[in-house]
């Protein structure tokens, strides 16, 4: 039994949308261990991204809490690298100072001298070593969100919480960004959060995924993903993977109409 | 031909036909004594008068004086506009609390306010600088504060968990990602004081280059006042060049879409 490092505890969010109390999120409890790679998955509009900000430290749940080694989340921390869905890559810095950046700020604790060190290293692992000089205008969405991978690395944050990472990249560059990342954690392995709406891409990454409601998101089901690290390519082949992909889908597709049923209210 | 050098020639013929044509129109209309010859002094009378205005001091001591008050102004006025702007277009409250004010000063022309700045100031240096920092300000508010209101909130939120505290945050993301409404804020507060500076030289100015075409003016020197005006012209344009290419340089970064 591992080390669990985040606990969600009755955790409920409201939100106020014009005067009227919104539920989002709905008492849920679940808890991620040390080193586990956790899918959510849900219908879009759900809240999956609130129970990403609340670890992120960006919203605080209204009732509830949630901990990390048992101390309420309280505010956003470098330990807690976030890989947002539209990157924020800052353009105003070349690749290499973006890559730079959370290493040079006051609260960095690795020493100045290994710096240049581990960006080169991550400029190296993601393909971007020819473009350190450049400006992220000229970079594609693949080698963005490459970036925005490389930028949370570089601090070295123990959690990686990314919201739907690959949903702007096509279909190729996301195979290959998956592949990227599996490899980068067999490298270093991190504790990941990682909210998608594709079921595939959550059996071929993960080692949990949480399957949530429509809104307000209840936990749904916890399903175990039985394929061992490292993975490759050819488990998408595998019965029980194709099995487990339509047993999900199905699941995801009712959450999904519920979701369709609220939105159109 | 080599295609650099076709380049540099076809930016040179762009850049300098608009002027030569603009002479030749000019020089058409005295040629075809389209207008009475009294009315409108030919470009060689300008030149000349130039000329002469130039080598007896008259034209350069106007130009230093308007340039230094439109400097001051300008200077002065977006000093206040860049960290009002920045207050507006950051907070509600402080938004809510200016925007109606600050909205309506700027709709008055800085022209209505010559005589209550006559009689609050006098009719010395700082009224006409107080009159250009009152255009550059409400000029330069504006823009501070759309662009300020604009900044998307991912940035800081990337920083937040990249470590940043509150001052890097303000350090090293608003202020670079504020650099560019500073500078376009200065070009356009510095249009706006060009624009007012004759207004303010008519506060009884003896020196600058409104002061220089009010008194042709009085006395029908129209070849003067074509002088004053191109000076005014050339000046302005000056300026706008400098700080064009300090902005290039300060904020390549920024995506510029450039058509063929």
């Amino acid at each position: 039994m591992s080390l669990e490092r985040i606990r969600f505890e009755k955790a409920t969010v409201n939100f106020n949308v014009n005067n009227q109390l919104l539920r989002v999120i709905d008492d849920i409890s679940f808890s991620i261990s040390d080193g586990e790679f956790i899918s959510i998955v849900g219908p879009s509009g759900c809240g999956k991204t609130t129970l990403m900000n609340i670890i992120a430290g960006f919203v605080k749940p209204t009732l509830g809490k949630v901990t990390l080694d048992g101390i309420e989340i309280n505010g956003p921390s470098q330990n807690r690298g976030v890989i947002f869905q539209e990157y924020g890559i800052f353009p105003w810095l070349t690749v290499e100072k973006n890559i730079l950046f959370g290493l040079t700020l006051r609260n960095s604790k690795v020493p100045k001298d290994r710096h240049q060190q581990i960006c080169s290293r991550y400029l190296q692992l993601m393909g971007l070593a020819d473009f350190s000089n450049s400006y992220p205008r000229t970079l594609s969405g693949g080698m963005r969100q490459r970036l925005a991978i490389a930028r949370a690395y570089a601090t070295n944050p123990e959690f990686l919480l990314m919201d739907e990472p690959f949903g702007a990249l096509d279909a190729q560059t996301r195979a290959k960004m998956q592949d990227l990342l599996l490899e980068v954690l067999q490298h270093e392995r991190k504790t990941v959060l990682l909210i998608t709406h594709s079921v595939d891409e959550a059996i071929y990454l993960s080692s949990k995924i949480i399957v949530v409601t429509a809104r307000p998101a209840k936990i749904k089901e916890v399903i175990d993903v039985p394929f061992p690290y490292p993975r490759s390519e050819s488990i998408h082949d595998d019965p029980q993977f194709i099995s487990l992909k339509s047993r999900l889908r199905d699941l995801v597709m009712k959450e999904y109409e519920a979701q369709q049923k609220i939105s159109n209210i | 031909m080599d295609a650099k050098i076709y380049n540099k020639v076809r930016r040179l013929v762009l850049l300098v036909s608009p002027w030569l044509i603009l002479l030749a129109l000019w020089q058409l209309i005295i040629s075809a004594s389209l207008v009475d010859r009294t009315l409108m002094p030919s470009p060689t009378e300008v030149v000349s008068k130039f000329y002469d205005l130039l080598m007896n001091g008259r034209l350069l001591g106007d130009i230093m004086m308007s340039t230094q008050r439109v400097f001051f102004g300008v200077v002065s006025g977006i000093a206040l506009a860049v960290p009002v702007g920045f207050l507006i277009g950051w907070y509600k409250d402080v938004r809510t609390f200016l925007d109606p004010v600050i909205n309506f000063f700027r709709a008055l022309p800085p022209i209505a306010l010559i005589p209550l700045v006559v009689v609050y100031f006098g009719i010395d240096e700082p009224a006409k600088i107080i009159i250009l920092f009152y255009a550059s300000f409400f000029a330069g508010v504006i823009v501070m504060y759309e662009g300020v209101a604009q900044i998307s909130p991912i940035y800081i939120k990337v920083a937040h968990t990249l470590g940043a505290t509150d001052w890097e945050i303000f350090s090293r993301v608003i202020v670079p990602l504020t650099t560019p409404h500073i500078l376009t804020a200065f070009r356009v507060a510095l249009g706006v004081a060009w624009a007012t500076l004759v207004a303010s030289e008519l506060v009884a100015a003896q020196k600058g280059l409104g002061a220089l075409i009010q008194s042709a003016g009085s006395f029908f020197q129209l070849d003067v006042i074509y002088v004053g005006i191109i000076a005014i012209g050339c000046v302005a344009l000056t300026m706008d060049l400098v700080l064009r290419s300090l902005t290039k340089r300060l904020i390549q970064w920024q995506d510029r879409v450039e058509a063929q």
